[in-house]
């Protein structure tokens, strides 16, 4: 049997489901520092004064430290942009001026967390304030500027143009114009709040435990910042409590532990973020504004060019970005076959949380753009949601896009009949058209999304053509321990996706073996494990880098142990099996029972060697396997080449009705379909599936971080952020089919991240409901109070118009 | 009886897990830092600072509580059940079991507030409907999961713990 393709029960649960599990706020030590930080209250501000005396006063204060020492000590973190990117100054604490609310301007170590807090309470700080822009368009006018070096709030700027997009308008028989759009700033908020323990070692260096999700990534950041050798950033991580690409970027607060410990003589420091700190200073997701849209359209209803400006914004700092500004285009024109496209992409920044990677990164917003302009467009010409969807798919795979990349394999009009069939669309449709005769706003949308997965960071250099990154990898190191068991670890730093348990299934499969025979070790560590420098977990990839990582480490173990064993047995490799025997694990002769144990084979080779032939002597029974994916690196100047491996696939469909009384949105009914090619564990990927479901809907219709004129973020605890809770959301029909990808070993597509289909969905179906009440939906939010204000005043004569170059109407 | 002691502490004694412990505390420390720091049970988590999250939900005296809304004094004398204090002789109690079997978890950190929560509503309640189940974990969030397989966990424990599974 294939262990690839079964639930297997998740490794990681019995320690998670005891409270055994080890999250970095429970390391607890006796005589271990706590860290409090002390952060600005306003969004723009100089720094006049510090007055850190009070607070060093009290007992218990091992230190406090403050930007002046920090510059001190710690270089700025390298930019990846290009100019004027190089001239923002990003150091883990703020010297000079604060720029957005919530930035660290100082840090106290004390003998507990409350003593921390007290003393941060003495710490008098004087601003002088600044104006703050909040708004990206008001801070592309520089008429206040954050990084003053830099000379402008600009990020980046560059133009997308594919095919023939002036010939398609000139030929097109309707005009599609929408002025505006706008995508909202929320985030998917793991349970765990950032935390690391810090301890600056005397022989140089610095140890930390913590749950950074990209941790190859943070020690590169990492090292330069605090003036070490990269081997001296030791990083590990044990349990992690949710990511989500937000615990990607908490090396900044890493840098400031860590120069606190230093500060003490290396004391143990531990700091663990406060949820309210969470949404005030962690990471938020990316805004963007979509500007001057303009879809062309022949006379059946088939989008033939698309032209918009979109502006992105990235809040106070460049921290991951601007690589949003490229990260978008692997999935260009959606799941939509339009060649022709001119996108001029704007990033700026304001005065507001830096924004980090966020579960469908930059491609949501995207993926977003475009199902608003085919729905849209759909409702304006009188075609039915299905069909205009059905006319645009992609059909043919591999599908190349206008920019290069390639998506694998796919089925969408499949997955749009399974997900009707799941949710029972004639009677929908009917009961929609009945409701909105009597008078009830409902509607049915669907949402078709991609989850570009394995990324090929070549795509970097189309952002800044100098960067020294390109292709992407995993690694595994595998071996038979003394005793003949099989230890696997990872280069992956998993927060819930059950790589212990997928890792086990793939290893087990090629040794012929069961899962429960297999040893994963969960941990990243830089010292003491196998890395490289784009291990982590993030982009939707374990099911390609890290599993193909397993598979390659099994087969060379598997290698090793056949020329072992064919020694041994005397016998040809090639009439060899592997299996499991009356004593476990073994190799034998076929037909026979000439066999040999796992046991005997490591003993041979760690305890017993000299019975081994000088011929074996390059087996260790201990292999390391690199995957790299197949990628080159992209033309930048046509911004052209492949950018990800796997395209898996989402279409969900909603039923929403809008309460008259209330303008809250209901959900009636849900269906969500999925692709990501051979599924390696279902029931892992059904909970995967289910998990970015709820953070969609929660994001469409609950939660969004919003920020008032000055800068001050008025959604700053979950008590108003309002993360989805078990009753906000429906029950959901799963459907799940399997376009194996051509371009993975096992015909598996990294997943997980769900493309924000949730988003695109609920935008679709309100669209339904409210068409009729003169709504043209542009925006990704709709909360009660919003959907009230839209309703009082409908904005469709402003948020769309139609021109129909005399072709006939397209066809119902 | 609580107890006022020099430095401005207060003796307490609590039953946790069965097992009695007696600590001096600052009036201010909470419930879920006595839990964690002084009783080493970190299984009890912390995942935001308004009372909103459920991740510290622990059992005192028979009903779910926040256990970052509760100081340590206000337990003086309380029997309380912490996740560690769930399986009995190593084994899993049936929702621990559910749990994994239904995969209700994913990144295991909301998943000892939710056992609790849905021991007590169990406790009410052997025969919850879906909805009740809702109703019953509307106070705990899980990030990962999108809460369907968690329902579905409670339920199957609900079916074995009536069938004295």
């Amino acid at each position: 049997m294939s262990w690839t393709g079964t639930s297997v029960r998740r490794k990681e649960d019995d320690r998670l489901v005891r409270g055994r599990g080890l999250f970095t706020d429970d390391e607890l030590e006796p005589g271990m520092l706590h860290l409090h930080i002390l952060r600005s209250p306003y969004a723009h501000a100089r720094i006049v004064r510090i007055d850190t005396s009070a607070a060093e006063a009290l007992p218990g204060v091992a230190c406090v430290l403050t930007g002046r020492e920090v510059a001190a000590q710690c270089d700025p973190v390298m930019q990846l942009g290009p100019p004027p990117c190089d001239k923002i100054r990003d150091l883990p604490m703020a010297v000079d001026k604060v720029i957005f609310q919530g930035e660290p301007v100082a840090a106290v170590a004390a003998d507990s967390v409350a003593l921390a807090e007290d003393a941060a309470a003495l710490i008098d700080v004087e601003y002088e304030m600044l104006d703050a822009v909040v708004d990206a368009e008001d801070a592309l006018s520089d008429r206040s500027i954050l990084h003053e070096a830099a000379g402008t709030n600009r990020t980046w700027q560059g133009v997308y143009e594919y095919g023939d997009v002036e010939g398609a308008f000139r030929d097109a028989a309707f005009v599609v114009r929408i002025p505006r759009m706008q995508f909202h700033r929320f985030a998917s908020t793991p349970l765990e709040n950032n935390a690391c323990i810090a301890e600056w070692k005397r022989q140089g260096g610095v140890d930390f435990l913590c749950n950074n999700s990209f941790p190859g990534f943070a020690q590169q950041l990492l090292a330069p910042g605090l003036r070490l050798k990269a081997d001296q950033v030791h990083i590990r991580t044990y349990d992690v409590g949710g990511s989500f690409g937000n615990q990607i970027w908490n090396y900044v607060y890493m840098a400031v532990a860590a120069l606190v410990s230093k500060k003490t003589g290396g004391r143990r420091v531990k700091w663990a973020e406060t949820r309210s700190e969470h949404l005030l200073a962690s990471g938020h997701g990316n805004e963007r504004t979509y500007l001057d849209t303009e879809v062309a359209l022949d006379r059946e209803g088939v989008i033939t060019a698309v032209r918009s400006r979109h502006i992105d914004d990235c809040g106070a700092y460049t921290r991951y970005e601007p690589l949003g500004c490229v990260i978008w285009s692997q999935v260009l024109a959606a799941t939509y076959k339009v060649r022709n496209l001119r996108i001029d992409f704007t990033q700026t920044v304001t005065n507001k949380c830096p924004v980090v990677p966020n579960r469908g990164y930059s491609r949501m917003q995207q993926l977003w753009f475009m199902e608003r302009i085919v729905d849209i467009c759909a409702h304006e010409l009188g075609l039915p949601a299905d069909e205009m969807r059905l006319k645009n798919y992609i059909t043919q795979f591999p599908y190349e896009t206008p920019n290069g990349c390639v998506y694998d394999s796919g089925d969408y009009p499949a997955m749009l009949t399974r997900a009707k069939e799941l949710i029972g669309w004639d009677r929908w449709q009917k009961e929609c058209a009945a409701g909105r005769k009597a008078g009830r706003l409902i509607g049915i949308g669907i949402g078709t999304t991609l989850d570009s997965g394995t990324n090929n960071f070549g795509q970097a250099r189309i952002m800044n053509p100098y960067l020294p990154f390109s292709g992407n990898s995993e690694v595994c190191t595998m071996r038979l321990d003394l005793e003949g068991a099989v230890i696997v670890c990872l280069g992956t730093t998993p927060s819930g996706q059950g790589h212990e348990t997928a890792a086990s299934q793939v290893a087990a499969d090629v040794l012929g073996i069961d899962p429960s025979m297999v040893h994963v070790r969960p941990g990243f560590d830089t010292a003491w494990n196998t890395f490289v420098g784009h291990s982590g977990t993030y982009a939707s990839q374990f099911a390609v880098t890290g599993l193909s990582a397993v598979h390659g480490a099994a087969q060379k173990l598997k290698a090793e142990m056949r020329r072992l064993a064919a020694y041994m047995l005397e016998a040809a490799e090639e009439d060899l099996e592997f299996g499991t025997g009356a004593q476990g694990p073994e190799v034998r002769v076929k037909g026979t029972d000439k066999a040999i144990n796992y046991w005997y084979m490591a003993n041979l080779v760690n305890n017993n060697n000299a019975l081994l032939d000088a011929s074996l002597a390059d087996v260790t029974l201990n292999v390391r396997h690199v995957y790299r994916p197949p990628f080159k690196v992209p033309d930048t100047e046509r911004k052209f080449g492949n950018l990800t491996l796997t395209y898996a696939a989402q279409l969900h469909i909603a039923v929403v009705e809008v309460s008259r009384e209330t303008c809250r949105p209901q959900i009636l009914a849900y269906a969500a379909v999925d692709d990501c090619g051979t599924l390696i564990n279902p029931q892992i990927a059904h909970g995967q599936v289910h998990g970015a479901t709820s953070h969609g809907i929660g994001a469409a219709i609950m939660e969004s971080l919003d920020y008032d004129e000055s800068g001050n973020l008025l959604t700053g605890t979950f008590s108003d952020y309002c993360p989805i809770t078990a009753l906000n959301l429906p029950d959901i029909a799963w459907g799940n089919i399997e376009t194996p990808s051509p371009f993975t070993y096992s015909g598996a597509k990294g997943m997980g991240e769900g493309g924000g289909a949730p988003l695109h969905t609920m935008s679709a179906a309100l669209q339904d409901a409210l068409h009729g009440a003169g709504v043209i939906v542009t925006g990704s939010h709709h909360p009660a109070p919003r959907l009230f204000e839209i309703l009082q005043k409908p904005n469709r004569a402003e948020a769309v118009s139609v021109e129909r170059r005399g072709g006939k109407q397209a066809r119902r | 009886m609580s107890t006022t002691e020099a430095g401005g502490r207060i003796a307490i004694e609590v039953t946790v897990n069965g097992t009695r412990h007696r600590r001096e505390v600052e009036p201010r420390l909470l419930l879920v830092q006595l839990l964690r720091e002084d009783l080493r049970l970190t299984g009890t988590h912390i995942g935001c600072d308004t009372t909103y999250c459920g991740a510290c939900t622990v059992i005192v005296d028979g009903e779910p509580v926040k256990s970052c809304t509760m100081l340590a004094v206000q337990a003086d004398g309380a029997e309380i059940l912490t996740v560690e204090g769930l399986a009995r002789d190593g084994e899993l109690h049936p929702l621990q079991r559910a749990f994994s079997e239904n995969h209700g978890l994913q990144c295991g950190y909301c998943t000892p507030g939710m056992l609790m929560s849905a021991h007590a509503l169990l406790a009410r309640n052997p025969d919850p409907d879906r909805k009740q189940i809702r109703k019953g974990i509307q106070g705990n969030l899980c990030r990962c999961t999108g809460y369907h397989n968690i329902i579905a966990a409670i339920d199957a424990a609900a079916a074995a713990m009536r069938e004295g599974k």
